[in-house]
């Protein structure tokens, strides 16, 4: 590989890694809190996508009605990407208390959540599939596409976007988490459950915080994604979902920086291993590194032992 | 009383002597239709009767089909095998042994014409599939053809095309690894490729696996590979964001696709990123010439959309059936005997002109597979597949 293809697949693994990590930060939000893995994620991105897509085309006027007013595109572009935030966050708070609040109350184990979680995302997905049928969705295009071309290395518009909101991402929810009484409420949660509520902390806003905050990033990759690979379809969460939890747990699951290295540290391995080896081979290679990985390390980079109590 | 009779013996008389020109016309010449009205794909059985009964109407303008020194009617019968196996083997045993027709149309999909096709064999009745592309339809089959080319076929057209337009030298391939036709296809190209250019012209020979989204390694190494043109043989869902970023990763030149690409779904999810590309298929609706565009009209003034390539390939079909009737010179009359000589002259047709290319049948080589020509179309900057340049085997 010459130094050329490979700043180009730098390049490359930046973008696919930034969805990963996007979505691994809301694995790792959710887990941090409540120690639960909340399977339906990759689909709450899915539903991202979808949502970001009814909203683009209806603000373009070309969904259902004509709007009697025409914006700039970079305009609909935003108001789309605050819209599918807010709306997916919803999606993601409805699920928190129809799936996940009733068993909490009632004391289930955190296996039959988890259990719980895998069924919602099926039933987001199957649901999607009943509701829109299979054929694919294009998603418009928002932010007309510029190529740059910098010593022979090419990159997007998007790809800029898509980097720095997944930094910008990062370093927002860093803050949160460690600057914030909210964040310190949740770290709180985290460490142990019991004593919590009698510091007079109301456990369930907490909750629902990091539902929010874990949603409306899965949203906000979702509609990243949607731009950068326009097809929609109903199973796009399942596989890209599953590969961002491990990302998650590689970094250390639980902890911010830990989703977000691992997410670049998945699409880094991904890309060059499809460019060095035949893609073939990519997963069972990459998931073969990481393994061995997690077998001298099973906590993941930045992860830390605890004691479970079971 | 008198009177009475005399009237009798006159309407006899007459009758007797109009009757042999009638009874020349009183045995019509009978062709099956195998095709799925109803079940999963009754398009396909709709485009395939409509395009039938076009034919018929035509032949009736026409006063009959003549065959040697006689004119015959023809009569075409229509059996639905909702788009089932079982119910396409009961279609045919029905239509050969209870309807005595002298050739089968049909079945379209390779699902009902494999089974199909064995009932024909072994009751030695020529049959015509217009639509499957699977290779076990014809094969080692004396008495089943079919009106399509195959899939492997596609692979040498590209690759002669891109050679003769583009001047290509050096061509790249992605193509999804997991999933038969696609692999085939570009094990086929790279093949037909490298025949014309030697070993080592085909520079990037990438793969990928269903469900994959992101192709940027792999369009990295083929843009830096220096191939002059891009071959993809995928799926309608995959082409958008194979050749969007293709573009973003600076990739200029030609890219070629196959058949698969051939749906309408494709522009509405490509866009811009698709104008100005080509891909092999059957036959092109847009731009079509001569007798192609009369069928498209006349289609369309009378059902009211485009044909689609099934209805273009069971017009092929149909006629390729009724020339080989009239290559026979004659019909005995004895259904077994004139079956045989169907399937013999059906065996050796050269050059038939059809609408969706021309063919020729040589079953020594060949089988009951046609040797025709594939339509290279091109993506115009209207979305439109517009018909671009038709390309031949050697």
């Amino acid at each position: 590989m010459d130094i050329q293809s490979f700043f180009q697949n730098v390049i490359n693994a930046f973008q696919w890694g930034s969805f990963y990590a996007l979505i691994a930060l809301g694995y790792t939000l959710v887990y941090g809190v409540l120690l639960l893995i909340n399977f339906a994620h990759g689909d709450i991105f899915m539903v991202g996508a979808y949502i970001g897509f009814f909203v683009a085309t209806f603000l373009l006027g070309t969904y259902a009605i004509h709007l009697p007013f025409h914006m700039p595109h970079l305009v609909i572009f935003v108001a789309t990407l605050v819209i599918t935030m807010i709306l997916t966050a919803g999606v993601g708070v409805t699920l928190e208390r129809v799936a996940y609040r009733p068993l909490r109350r009632k004391g289930a184990g955190r296996l039959y959540i988890v259990i719980t979680a895998l069924m919602a995302g099926l039933i987001l997905e199957n649901g999607n599939l009943a509701l829109l049928g299979a054929s694919r969705k294009a998603f418009p295009e928002l932010i007309h596409d510029t190529v740059y071309k910098v010593a022979g290395v090419t990159f997007t518009n998007n790809w800029i976007l898509v980097v720095l909101a997944t930094l910008a991402v990062f370093l927002f929810l860093e803050t949160i988490v460690r600057k914030t009484k909210i964040g310190m409420a949740m770290r709180a949660i985290s460490f142990d459950r019991m004593a919590v509520p009698l510091m007079g902390i109301p456990i369930d806003t907490v909750i629902v915080f990091t539902f929010i905050l874990g949603s409306s990033m899965a949203a906000l990759a979702g509609v990243l994604f949607a731009s950068a690979y326009p097809v929609l379809e109903p199973y796009m969460g399942a596989m890209i979902g599953w590969k961002a939890f491990i990302a998650a747990v590689v970094g250390g699951i639980g902890e911010i920086r830990g989703a977000f290295v691992g997410g670049f540290l998945l699409g880094f391995i991904e890309i060059f291993v499809a460019a060095v080896f035949p893609s073939t081979f990519r997963d069972l290679i990459s998931f073969g590194i990481l393994l061995v990985f997690l077998s001298f390390k099973p906590t993941g980079i930045f992860g830390v032992a605890r004691a479970q109590k079971i | 009383m008198r009177k009475c009779l005399w009237l009798v013996v006159l309407c006899l008389a007459a009758a007797l002597a109009v009757s042999p020109a009638m009874a020349a016309k009183q045995e019509p010449i009978k062709i099956g239709f195998n095709i799925p009205l109803t079940g999963d794909i009754p398009k396909v059985g709709e485009g395939s009767k409509f395009a039938a009964e076009m034919l018929k109407e035509k032949i009736d303008k026409e006063g009959g089909l003549k065959v040697g020194n006689k004119t015959y009617p023809v009569e075409f019968i229509y059996e639905d095998n909702e788009s089932k196996a079982e119910s396409a083997t009961a279609a045919a045993i029905k239509l050969i042994t209870q309807d005595m027709v002298l050739g089968i149309i049909g079945p379209q999909a390779s699902k009902q014409a494999i089974p199909a096709g064995e009932i024909n064999n072994s009751y030695k009745t020529p049959m015509i599939s217009a639509w499957s592309t699977n290779p076990q339809t014809t094969k080692d089959r004396p008495y089943v053809f079919r009106a399509c080319f195959l899939d492997p076929f596609q692979g040498p057209v590209a690759a002669d095309f891109v050679t003769e337009q583009f001047h290509a030298k050096k061509a790249a391939v992605l193509y999804d690894i997991a999933s038969d036709y696609p692999k085939g296809l570009a094990e086929y190209f790279k093949a037909a490729f490298e025949k014309l250019h030697g070993p080592g012209s085909v520079v990037a020979f990438e793969t990928f696996t269903t469900k994959d989204r992101d192709f940027s390694a792999q369009l990295t190494k083929i843009v830096k590979s220096g191939a002059d043109v891009l071959f993809t043989p995928q799926y309608y869902d995959e082409v958008p964001l194979i050749v969007k970023q293709a573009h973003e990763l600076g990739w200029k030149k030609p890219i070629m696709g196959s058949d698969s690409w051939g749906s309408a779904e494709l522009m509405n999810l490509c866009g811009n990123d698709c104008k100005g590309l080509f891909f092999s298929t059957h036959y092109a609706a847009a731009g079509a010439k001569g007798a192609t565009k009369e069928f498209i009209d006349a289609y369309q003034k009378k059902y009211g959309y485009v044909p689609d390539d099934v209805a273009a390939l069971t017009w092929d079909a149909t006629r390729l059936m009724l020339k080989a009737i009239q290559n026979t010179g004659g019909l005995t009359g004895n259904v077994e005997k004139d079956r045989e000589a169907i399937r013999n002259q059906l065996a050796n047709i050269k050059d038939f002109d059809g609408i969706t290319g021309k063919m020729s049948f040589d079953y020594a080589k060949n089988g009951g597979d046609p040797s025709k020509c594939a339509v290279v179309v091109k993506i115009n900057d209207k979305g439109e597949f517009e018909f671009f340049k038709s390309v031949c085997p050697h």
